[in-house]
């Protein structure tokens, strides 16, 4: 079966919380990494690897500074 | 023809380091480019770093290393024969720093050549170094990291002017009947090759951090994990993990993955910032130096930069 939006969702929170020390609530589709999340370019790489480990979904660099808000990520895991 | 018989092993008889004087704060560097001291200790956890002088060489900071490595070790100069100078940033081409060096130290005509494997540069000499000793190619060998980052840089780049610092360490290897330094766990991406570069002599450092910080972040705990596992020594028996001082993210994100709970994490770069092939023996000498590690104690050594190239080995602190 495949993981729904909310499924992934979960485990981008958790990776991100366990990255940042962000609470996972707080982490919702809409939220900006930069703006409202408050996280570098550092920590996106690291969520990235995290994600990539947890998903099996490679994101190079180069996509990953186009991916702004969480959406962004959630939509690229599932494409 | 006929060869020596190998030396048991090899061993770290003393160390040595040279920090310039002069103090470039946090602070200092926001007077010339956009940047804080907050911004500067969450990316990279530096908080002051050291900046050699203007007439203050490559060649002079790995003298005074190397001097105050060899004093340690008691050992007279003409015992040592060889000499390694770890750089990437000497200001000539030719000749190399480390004839200059040896000579400046009273050391009679010894072996000399300089290593570039930029920031992985110290582990490379110190793996050279004890296999030159163990097959009898070398009685002793002074192994000097030495770099003067400054004048690479462009101080208005806050990427890299934030992080990049001068300075040196040194070790002097000699034999042992027991072992004293693993073996060497080495290797490179050249693929990365464009990561990390200084172009040619009018150029700046460049690198790309992103790149550099996940690579370091997942590549290298397994060659720490294997420079372990060749020496017969499990993480949890380590004193001491001195991993190249390049970034306090990227030191800590190994240190746990590498699970030497016991371990004394070199966190020499808050103070002396990233000093590419000097940061290794700097930090351990100065961690040492300052009581945090004992003598006897083992330390795993992981150096790690542009190449990409990186090498580990074990050693027993001196």
């Amino acid at each position: 079966m495949a993981a729904t939006e909310q499924d992934i969702l979960e485990s981008v929170s958790k990776i991100i919380n366990e990255i940042t020390g962000i609470p996972a609530s707080e982490v919702t589709p809409e939220k900006s990494f930069v703006d409202d999340l408050d996280i570098d370019s550092l920590s996106m790489v690291e969520i990235a690897v995290a994600a990539q480990d947890e998903f099996g979904v490679e994101i190079p660099d180069d996509q990953l500074k186009n991916l702004k808000t969480v959406k962004d990520v959630l939509n690229f895991i599932q494409n | 023809m006929r060869i020596p018989d190998i030396a048991p092993g090899g061993r770290v008889l003393a160390l040595g380091h040279y920090q310039p004087p002069n103090i470039v704060t946090n602070d200092d560097l926001t007077k010339t480019m956009d940047t804080s001291d907050e911004w500067i200790q969450s990316r990279v956890g530096i908080q002051q770093r050291r900046v050699a002088g203007k007439e203050e060489s490559v060649e002079d900071m790995a003298t005074i290393a190397g001097g105050k490595a060899l004093a340690a070790s008691g050992l007279s100069p003409d015992e040592v024969d060889l000499v390694i100078v770890a750089t990437c940033t000497l200001e000539s081409q030719i000749p190399n720093a480390s004839a200059v060096v040896a000579h400046r130290l009273g050391i009679n005509s010894p072996g000399a050549f300089d290593v570039n494997a930029a920031c992985a540069g110290f582990c490379y000499a110190l793996a050279t170094a004890s296999a030159a000793v163990r097959a009898g190619s070398a009685r002793n060998v002074l192994v000097i990291g030495a770099e003067k980052l400054s004048q690479w840089v462009d101080w208005t780049d806050r990427s890299t002017a934030v992080i990049f610092a001068d300075g040196a360490g040194a070790a002097v290897v000699g034999p042992s009947d027991t072992p004293g330094i693993g073996p060497v766990v080495w290797g490179s991406a050249g693929d990365k090759s464009e990561a990390i570069s200084i172009e040619d002599r009018t150029s700046f450092l460049y690198q790309e951090g992103q790149t550099v910080f996940r690579w370091a972040t997942t590549a290298l705990h397994p060659v720490a994990l294997e420079a372990c596992s060749r020496a017969g020594v499990d993480p949890s028996e380590l004193a001491a993990f001195v991993p190249h001082q390049a970034n306090l993210r990227i030191i800590e994100a190994i240190a746990r993955k590498l699970g030497a709970d016991k371990a004394v994490v070199a966190r020499d770069i808050v103070t002396a910032g990233n000093t590419s092939a000097a940061s290794i023996p700097l930090a351990l000498s100065r961690m040492l130096e300052r009581g945090e590690v004992r003598s006897g104690g083992l330390a795993l050594v992981l150096g790690f930069g542009a190449g990409l190239t990186y090498a580990g080995q074990v050693i027993e602190i001196p």
